[in-house]
């Protein structure tokens, strides 16, 4: 199976063949993936070259001529370098476009910190009216683009690309799905971190959920879970800053009598290392073993 | 609907100064000679697909903007009294979301041209006939201050080389930014790119007319000069 860009490229490619109002803009990165699209449709593949904010102002122009664009670039450049951009000519101009990022927190380890981006959730969360999705293998990847691209009519979505991928695709579904049941805890993984929860959890009696829709958030879905854990013990696990769902959940069980809620991810701490995503998920206590001790101890099992 | 002499007493009823003399808003002739002799758009058609673009993309002292839009009929005059206060759809900076012919929200320098790029590859993107037959075209106001941000030379870089024939930025030149643009001044940033370039008087009505309304191969730079201003880009 393609990684995720490239099964993104493919099914970008097709919504410019088969939608005259679909766009891609490109700041340089992936432009070789969309050559041939640039070829059929010259005037709706757009790259503007090493000019991040160029590229989210021209899609929200494009958007405001009637068009579906979808931007595609590294996480930091895309979400970070361009914020302003975001917020201003996507958000407060009412602008919609489908933001399609690659890189995740740190698919690139060995580039150092320029190119790590655990901090972009968070971020584009702070925008009114952006969804945001975190596919958790390639073949989810076609499904929640046509679906962004679909709901650009009401609003945007960021869907954050990985290298990482869980071990099986699991169906399109608008929140929180059941993976297996359980009595003592709810413990949801978002997008890639679903493989590693259910290794870190195999022997718990333990509830685990998965979702890629981050926002809009399924405070029902976890509302209706937790009312099922008996001790109303919620485990978020995020592969972007620790928390980044914190409130959401918060929110979501406010109502509830009891609840404690863990939330994991990526820490806030520059590790200032290179090396694999794989070492850097240890290091944020992300792989299996990091996920069963926190799981462990939150629910006083060791 | 109003003519020029009326302008300066639409902008009293937002500012309560009774001193408005054009002199007193480097954009006032200009916006008046875009909506009276240039723009095709009007009142009754800014739904319109193949309308012209206005982009204020300079948005600070917006006091010009609504009396022009109020003189030819975008907004009622009886919403200039209430400029800036807590009811009012008319704020320090415009909001495409609030005023009617506003095409985009401006404020944060540095938005308006590269937003004007993408929504003139938009429309070429769309093929849209536009008013009058004329294929639409997206102006976008610039004050040379305005210019410091950086991302206009993304903007300016790119669509030079992308050759956009139906984008034409107005930059007025009141000589505020701080460190200028040196001998060639403003137009020579622009016509290195491959813009054409003009300058002209910017209240000089006869010569902004036809400035801003000829036609282009690619982009095009209209330099409205005015006074030298206080420094309020």
């Amino acid at each position: 199976m393609s990684d995720m860009r490239t099964v993104f490229a493919s099914v970008a490619s097709s919504l410019l063949d088969e939608d005259p109002l679909a766009a891609v803009v490109l700041a340089e990165i992936s432009a070789d993936l969309f050559a041939k699209a640039a070829a059929r449709h010259p005037d709706r593949v757009l790259n503007v070259g090493i000019r991040e904010q160029l590229m989210v102002s021209v899609s929200g122009g494009l958007s405001l001529a009637g068009l579906r664009p979808i931007v595609h670039t590294y996480a930091p450049f895309l979400v970070e370098r361009a914020f302003e951009q975001v917020k201003l000519d996507l958000g407060h101009q009412g602008a919609r476009a489908v933001l399609v990022s690659i890189g995740a927190s740190y698919d690139a380890a060995r580039a150092g910190r320029t190119h790590h981006a655990p901090e972009d959730v968070a971020l584009v969360d702070t925008v009114p009216g952006f969804a945001v999705q975190v596919p958790g293998h390639p073949g989810e990847v076609p499904g929640l683009l046509r679906q962004a691209v679909g709901m650009l009519d009401s609003g945007s979505t960021y869907l954050r690309l990985s290298t990482e991928s869980n071990r099986s695709a699991l169906p399109l579904w608008p929140g929180l799905q059941v993976v297996r049941p359980g009595r003592q805890a709810v413990v949801v993984a978002v997008g890639p971190m679903l493989s590693p929860v259910l290794d870190a959890v195999s022997d718990l009696d333990v509830t685990v959920a998965y979702t890629t829709t981050v926002r809009p958030f399924d405070g029902e879905g976890l509302r209706a879970l937790a009312s099922s854990s008996a001790s109303g013990a919620v485990v978020l696990v995020e592969p972007y800053l620790a928390g980044t769902s914190a409130y959401a959940a918060s929110e979501a069980l406010a109502g509830r009598s009891a609840f404690r809620l863990l939330s994991l991810g990526v820490g806030r701490t520059e590790l200032r290392r290179y090396g694999t995503p794989a070492y850097h998920s240890a290091l944020h206590g992300l792989d299996a073993a990091g996920i069963r001790r926190s799981v462990t101890d939150f629910l006083g099992l060791t | 609907m109003r003519t020029y002499a009326e302008l300066p007493g639409l902008m009293t009823l937002m500012t309560g100064d009774e001193k408005h003399g054009p002199s007193a808003t480097s954009t006032l002739d200009v916006l008046w000679v875009l909506y009276d002799q240039v723009l095709r758009v009007s009142p009754g058609r800014l739904d319109d697909p193949g309308r012209d673009r206005f982009l204020l993309s300079k948005g600070h002292g917006p006091a010009a903007y609504y009396a022009v839009l109020a003189a030819k009929g975008f907004i009622p005059e009886s919403w200039l009294a209430g400029f800036g206060s807590a009811g009012s759809r008319l704020g320090y900076h415009p909001d495409r979301n609030l005023v009617p012919g506003v095409e985009i929200a401006s404020g944060s320098l540095g938005h308006g041209l590269p937003l004007g790029v993408g929504l003139a590859h938009g429309l070429i993107a769309r093929g849209l006939p536009g008013l009058d037959d004329r294929a639409p075209r997206v102006f976008v106001l610039v004050g040379d201050a305005e210019l410091d941000e950086g991302s206009n030379n993304e903007a300016i870089v790119y669509a030079g080389a992308a050759g956009l024939p139906n984008l034409v930025v107005v930059a007025v030149d009141n000589q505020s930014s701080s460190y200028g643009w040196g001998p060639g001044g403003i137009e020579a940033h622009f016509a290195v790119s491959g813009w054409s370039v003009t300058r002209v008087s910017g209240r000089d009505h006869a010569a902004l007319a036809p400035a801003l309304d000829a036609p282009g191969q690619g982009p095009r730079l209209v330099v409205a000069a005015v006074e030298k201003g206080v420094s309020v880009p």
